[in-house]
């Protein structure tokens, strides 16, 4: 993980030179999950797997699984809801977190 | 040798500025120290321009325009009606002016300038030499022959050259040029 | 080689001997000769950059900095107006550590709009995280130039390099040079090899990422590291480069100073004209006179500034630009912050000179050593910001 290298405790120091990463896709490593204050709740005896709430999404955050059907990863969904207003059938609805 | 300063006076288009450069590069296949800088303006086609000569035995620092020259030259006679060409101009030195007039007559105009004056018809020379006007080459021979900067002969042997190199598509041109410049140096006789 | 050439002929030279691999540009007076001639030089297969014709200097630098991100040596030239417009993305090739060179071509700033030279243009870019050595000479332009990538590249300095010029005054007047063999130019500057790379497919990256609070300031704190770093590297590189050329640089040099009671400290083509000076005084009233004429601006050589102006009596700061604090120029509100921090008992004056092109004579630094002289006696300043070469009321304006 490159937040155990570089991290808001660091110090300059170990800051790489022109604040490069050296990595790929280390925007994981960034937990925009906790912003969430709605859920998206699935239903999915009404979700028909036409997946149109996957590229509409802005996180990347609905995943399709090896069964082809939709998941949310938590750990980045940030709530924005763009999935329930997208979804044809119902399938998704946002719930206040409690 | 001190350094020689020299300022030339022209009109943009009209080749001052190549003039300098083309002093600064023979003096420096001489062996010399050069220095050849325009005085830039928001010149155009027509207006006066200034381009400056250093040449010198030593190193040469100063970075500054020329104002106590030791030769000026003027390529074109219609500028002494409106700039001040000899300022600063070192009486020991000389002035050389583009002209088919003679020298006393152009000295009539250099109000109170006491030293040497010498006129060149760069227009009779290049015409007759090229067909055509170019003052440059006629202008150019003719500051050598007054200034002495260098030796006449060393001066044409490089000059030779340098036409060959620069008009090696149009071998043609290379004698008339040649020719400007030797006639130029029977006419300015110092 | 024994040559003659203008300022701008010869950084194009010496780009043509290191033959780098990116350079977009676009054109600016002074300094679009520089990209004439390297296009003539790709056009007659004497270099093969890529050269990238683009619509804006805002469009040059930010191609410099994608090219140099991606791997390559890239550089580019502007002026005045030009410098301007890269400005932005002067500081981020500077926070993205890229070493990137500019040729600049030392020209007034608008308004009101003028094409020759004073320092306002590079002064104004004092603060963006580039290094920056100025030349007074063309063979300084030259022999900084093929210094440049050395520094820039170098693993603990990684920051871009400004190599200055005065425009027209050495990027338009021909003087006698001596160039550098090309295998000699080409082992010195060596080949680039970047450690991190954006086309390196076995180590994928990110460039130029958002710094929240929380790594803005150890960021810049890192850019200052490189800085200090980049100073023994600058000498370093310099002595390397006196092993093949046999010319000697540091941060600055030190002209009759040794035993100097009068100094000035200019940056620049004027050094030139200082030095005509002082051989004339020397010569004539005997007077010790000197000069230290800064090459190295970024980063600043403080303490090495103060320690050799240690001796002198009287300091006259010479600035080609105005930054309109109301009380002196950058160089010269960093000189006497040197000498302040030095304890040094020496009297300063800060002068304002050579503004859009106007000329400095040597009758000019005469008057001004004059002046160092009488103050020194009299310990009487009077006005230590003031400009020289002003058309005044109350003064023969010659």
């Amino acid at each position: 993980m490159i937040s155990d290298r570089i991290n808001e405790n660091s110090p300059w120091q170990d800051i790489t030179q022109g604040n490069k990463l050296f990595e790929a896709a280390t925007s994981r490593e960034f937990i925009t999950g906790e912003w969430r204050t709605q859920m998206p709740i699935h239903n999915a005896e009404k979700c028909r797997d036409c997946y149109l709430c996957v590229p509409v999404c802005p996180d990347m955050s609905i995943i399709v699984n090896k069964d082809e059907k939709i998941e949310f990863d938590m750990d980045h969904c940030k709530g924005c809801g763009i999935c329930a207003k997208v979804c044809p059938f119902e399938a998704i609805k946002m719930e206040v977190q409690g | 040798m001190n350094t020689v300063e020299i300022r030339w006076h022209g009109r943009g288009g009209q080749g001052a500025k190549t003039a300098a450069l083309l002093l600064a590069d023979v003096a420096f296949k001489s062996g010399k120290y050069v220095q050849g800088f325009p005085e830039y303006g928001p010149e155009r086609m027509g207006a006066p321009i200034t381009a400056y000569n250093r040449i010198s035995d030593e190193p040469i620092t100063v970075h500054s325009n020329i104002y106590e020259p030791d030769y000026v030259v003027v390529v074109d006679e219609g500028l002494l009606d409106s700039i001040d060409v000899t300022s600063g101009l070192n009486p020991s030195g000389a002035i050389v002016v583009n002209s088919a007039k003679g020298a006393d007559e152009i000295a009539m105009k250099l109000k109170g300038y006491t030293g040497k004056v010498y006129t060149v018809d760069a227009r009779k020379i290049s015409v007759a030499a090229l067909g055509k006007y170019f003052p440059n080459s006629p202008m150019l021979a003719a500051i050598v022959a007054v200034s002495k900067v260098m030796d006449k002969d060393q001066f044409l042997g490089e000059m030779e050259a340098s036409y060959r190199h620069k008009f090696s598509k149009k071998p043609e041109v290379i004698e008339g040029n040649m020719n400007a410049l030797r006639m130029t140096f029977e006419e300015v006789c110092v | 080689m024994r040559e003659r050439l203008s300022g701008n002929e010869a950084v194009a030279y010496a780009i043509k001997q290191i033959n780098p691999d990116v350079m977009p540009a676009f054109p600016i007076t002074p300094s679009t000769e520089i990209p004439q001639y390297v296009s003539t030089y790709i056009a007659n297969g004497e270099m093969d950059t890529e050269f990238i014709h683009v619509e804006s200097e805002h469009s040059s630098m930010s191609a410099a900095i994608g090219a140099s991100a991606a791997g390559a040596r890239a550089l580019t030239a502007t002026s005045s107006c030009g410098l301007a417009l890269m400005w932005e993305e002067l500081y981020v090739a500077a926070s993205d550590r890229l070493p990137i060179v500019l040729a600049l071509v030392n020209r007034a700033l608008s308004g009101p709009i003028n094409i020759n030279a004073d320092h306002s243009d590079s002064m104004g870019a004092r603060d963006s995280g580039w290094i920056q050595i100025y030349a007074e000479s063309n063979q300084e332009a030259y022999d900084n130039f093929v210094q440049a990538y050395k520094i820039a590249e170098n693993p603990g300095v990684m920051l871009p390099v400004m190599i200055c010029q005065d425009g027209f005054i050495t990027s338009h007047g021909v003087e006698n040079i001596e160039l550098i063999e090309d295998e000699l130019v080409k082992g010195f500057v060596g080949e680039y090899d970047p450690v991190h790379y954006l086309l390196n497919a076995k180590e994928p990256m990110a460039v130029g990422p958002y710094a929240v609070s929380n790594y803005y300031m150890e960021s810049k704190r890192g850019q200052r590291e490189a800085m200090l770093n980049a100073k023994h590297v600058i000498l370093d590189t310099a002595a390397e480069f006196e092993k093949i050329s046999g010319r000697k640089y540091g941060f600055f040099e030190e002209y009759r100073l040794n035993d100097a009671d009068y100094a000035i400290v200019i940056i620049g083509s004027a050094a030139g004209t200082a030095k005509a000076a002082i051989e004339q005084i020397r010569k004539t009233t005997h007077e010790k006179v000197g000069l230290l004429k800064i090459r190295v601006f970024r980063p600043f050589p403080e303490e090495e500034i103060a320690e050799a102006l240690s001796n002198v009596k009287a300091v006259a700061i010479l600035d080609r630009s105005e930054m309109f604090s109301g009380t002196g120029g950058p160089l010269g509100a960093e000189v006497t912050a040197a000498l302040y921090r030095a304890k040094s008992e020496a009297e300063v004056v800060n002068y304002i000179y050579g503004l859009g092109g106007r000329d400095i004579t040597i009758q000019d630094f005469t008057e001004i050593y004059d002046e160092l002289k009488r103050i020194a006696d009299t310990h009487e300043i009077r006005d230590n910001y003031r400009y020289i070469g002003l058309r005044e009321r109350g003064r023969d304006n010659g």
